[in-house]
């Protein structure tokens, strides 16, 4: 069997495709149980969950998070705008020690839908300051594009609003991103069953973000499992090269050698 | 200027409560249909869902909040502890144990008093405290305010203050000190029972103290904690009218959080009996129904309610609570002074318990969901 390709970010290489967001466990036991049996190797954080210790204490929910082969990315979560995502991004350097952040600027508390413009600010700001910036997105093909030309690691557009659980509703705008990014993709937010994310993974997503349906679901350990599974699946065919889509029936025996050679 | 006075002028509290006790059946049918297709309700729906017609459906309405607070805000609760900083008050509320007609003893914290309280509250984990006071704006004014910020900053990551009513101007001072969320409680829309349970004191201004909200979003306050004291009056009048500031408040202040709380009158010193009953079952329903009305909206519950009932409405709908509670200055770290209190609080037991009663119900117990960074 083939193997599929490895994903690079930010000049790190990653064989799972599958990040996961940690934000509603029930329980830090929970989390990381889910998190193993996902197989990520990208997690992210919200900062503001974090105890920062000056005596060097490690917060219980970044031990928790202490396993093998897994990146802790933080992410802005709660800030409102560019400047205050710049000062939580330069704190979170700091105290997690890197300079990964996932980009998260969502003023709208409703909907928490991303701020493009406070969004594409904070990036430039950010990518100068030497981080490497995951910004969470409106999927919106000209703002990737501009997120990308600022020196965004990565783009994580919405497939739904954060928690939704309504799979790919942004799918047509997601195709063109995916066909005009230079930076990987990673599709994020309302990704609610394995199947949304195989789905998205067909499409040509570099990666998907999960969160709300692992952390939620009756059994998360499980549910993570199967996440990782339909990651896998949804790029193996995706690698493998998908059939066109159509309207009409197609033979699965091809006429066109009937026609060859026929007098023109 | 745009206030949520303007909206509330249309409304009135007689055809309004006239108008939930007509709801029928298929309203709340209706109601319940929308809101399985919707994150939001309108008024209309939230009419339905707390009226009596919506009764025989309270476990549906309570699964559904149930399944949607879990969703939007995972298998967590957060928890705070409330400080009471002053319990001097100029006004007369008729319920309160702080009221200016109460004979007791006074004390404002000063800086060393509130030193050690916040030391004793960090030491229990909590990383979110609410400032609490009666209001003597000489003594416990905004200039003690601003001295007592930098205080609790250092050790907590968030600060919330309820405390009397303030100007625009005062809330950007409280913003740029570092204070993340103002909480001010109508405690009634009914306009004619607040003048007969506040008829003394500033806090006798109904229309000042409706629009305080306002002077908040317009202070770019990041969250604004509204609520009605139950007891006071019809509840789901109350709720409605309630339901309809936030309404009005999301959208002008869209930026803003929001955090509803439930206090249920509680007895205090001076022997006030509620006149209007709010039984277990109706808090139930409002919590669940403003759940469904609000996807987003933070639903908060304090101690005032026995450990018994609160293990049993942590699940459906709320997700921030209170701890450990004292609701006397000075409580934390010199216990026993109950001649100080508001009111006697009901669930007593200590934070860790709290802890292990949420983790037991599957629910992870979040110390910290701020940032002194958001504040900067």
């Amino acid at each position: 069997m083939s193997v599929m390709r490895p994903l690079t970010i930010g000049g790190r290489t990653f064989r799972s495709r599958l990040f996961v967001g940690t934000g509603k466990f029930a329980s830090h036991d929970a989390m990381s149980r889910a998190v193993a049996a996902s197989e990520a190797e990208v997690v992210t954080v919200a900062l503001k969950r974090v105890r920062v210790s000056a005596d060097g204490e490690v917060d219980s929910l970044l031990r928790a998070l202490e396993l093998p082969g897994v990146a802790v990315v933080p992410n802005t979560s709660g800030v409102r705008d560019a400047r205050e995502a710049v000062l939580a991004a330069q704190l979170s350097r700091e105290a997690l020690e890197t300079n990964w952040v996932k980009l998260e600027i969502h003023p709208d508390v409703r909907h928490l839908l991303p701020d493009p413009v406070e969004t594409l600010r904070a990036t430039e700001i950010l990518a100068r300051l030497g981080f490497v910036v995951l910004p969470y997105c409106s999927a919106d093909p000209i703002l990737c594009k501009r997120l990308e030309d600022v020196g965004a690691a990565a783009v994580m557009p919405l497939a739904a609003p954060i928690g939704s659980n309504r799979g790919l509703e942004t799918r047509s705008m997601l195709e063109l991103i995916v066909a005009q990014s230079g930076v990987p993709v990673v599709i994020d937010a309302g990704l609610g069953a394995p199947s949304h994310a195989a789905a998205a993974m067909e499409l040509g997503a570099d990666a998907v973000l999960v969160n709300t349906a692992i952390a939620v679901a009756g059994d998360s350990e499980a549910m993570a499992a199967a996440f990782a599974e339909a990651v896998r699946s949804g790029r193996r065919a995706y690698e493998a090269g998908l059939g066109g889509v159509g309207v009409t029936g197609v033979a699965t025996s091809p006429t066109d050698g009937l026609v060859a050679g026929l007098e023109e | 200027m745009k206030s949520f006075g303007q909206v509330f002028a249309r409304r009135d509290w007689g055809e309004t409560r006239n108008r939930i006790a007509s709801q029928r059946t298929r309203d709340v049918e209706r109601a319940l249909a929308s809101s399985r297709r919707s994150d939001t309700l309108d008024m209309g729906a939230f009419l339905a869902l707390i009226s009596p017609a919506a009764e025989p459906f309270l476990g549906e309405i309570v699964n559904e909040s149930r399944a949607r607070t879990r969703r939007r805000f995972g298998n967590v609760i957060q928890l705070y502890a409330p400080l009471y900083l002053s319990n001097e008050c100029r006004n007369i509320c008729t319920y309160c144990g702080f009221s200016a007609d109460v004979r007791r003893p006074r004390l404002t914290l000063d800086e060393a008093g509130l030193t050690k309280e916040v030391d004793a509250l960090a030491s229990e984990g909590f990383a979110h405290l609410l400032l609490v006071s009666g209001e003597a704006p000489r003594e416990v004014g905004i200039d003690y305010f601003l001295r007592c910020i930098p205080v609790v900053r250092q050790r907590m990551s968030q600060l919330s203050m309820e405390v009397q009513p303030l100007s625009e101007e005062e809330y950007v001072r409280l913003g740029d000190a570092g204070v993340s969320a103002v909480l001010v409680y109508q405690e009634s829309y009914d306009e004619a029972g607040y003048a007969r349970f506040h008829p003394k004191g500033k806090k006798a201004d109904f229309a000042y103290r409706l629009d305080t909200a306002d002077r908040l979003g317009r202070a770019e306050i990041k969250k604004i904690g509204l609520g009605a004291l139950l007891g006071l009056s019809d509840w789901r009048t109350d709720a409605f009218m309630l339901a309809s500031h936030l309404d009005y408040l999301r959208t002008t202040y869209w930026r803003t959080h929001y955090s509803v709380s439930f206090p249920r009158l509680r007895p205090a010193e001076g022997g006030f009996a509620p006149p209007a009953r709010v039984s277990d079952k109706a808090l139930v329903q409002m919590i669940a129904a403003f759940r469904l009305f609000d996807a987003s909206v933070d639903l908060v519950l304090s101690t005032r309610e026995p450990a018994s009932l609160r293990d049993r409405l942590i699940p459906i709908g709320v997700t921030t609570m209170s701890a450990g509670s004292k609701t006397e200055p000075g409580g934390y770290a010199s216990p026993g002074s109950d001649a100080l209190q508001q009111f006697e609080i009901s669930d007593d037991r200590p934070p860790p318990e709290i802890a292990s009663v949420l983790r037991r119900a599957g629910l992870n117990p979040v110390w910290k969901d701020w940032d002194a960074v958001f504040d900067a």
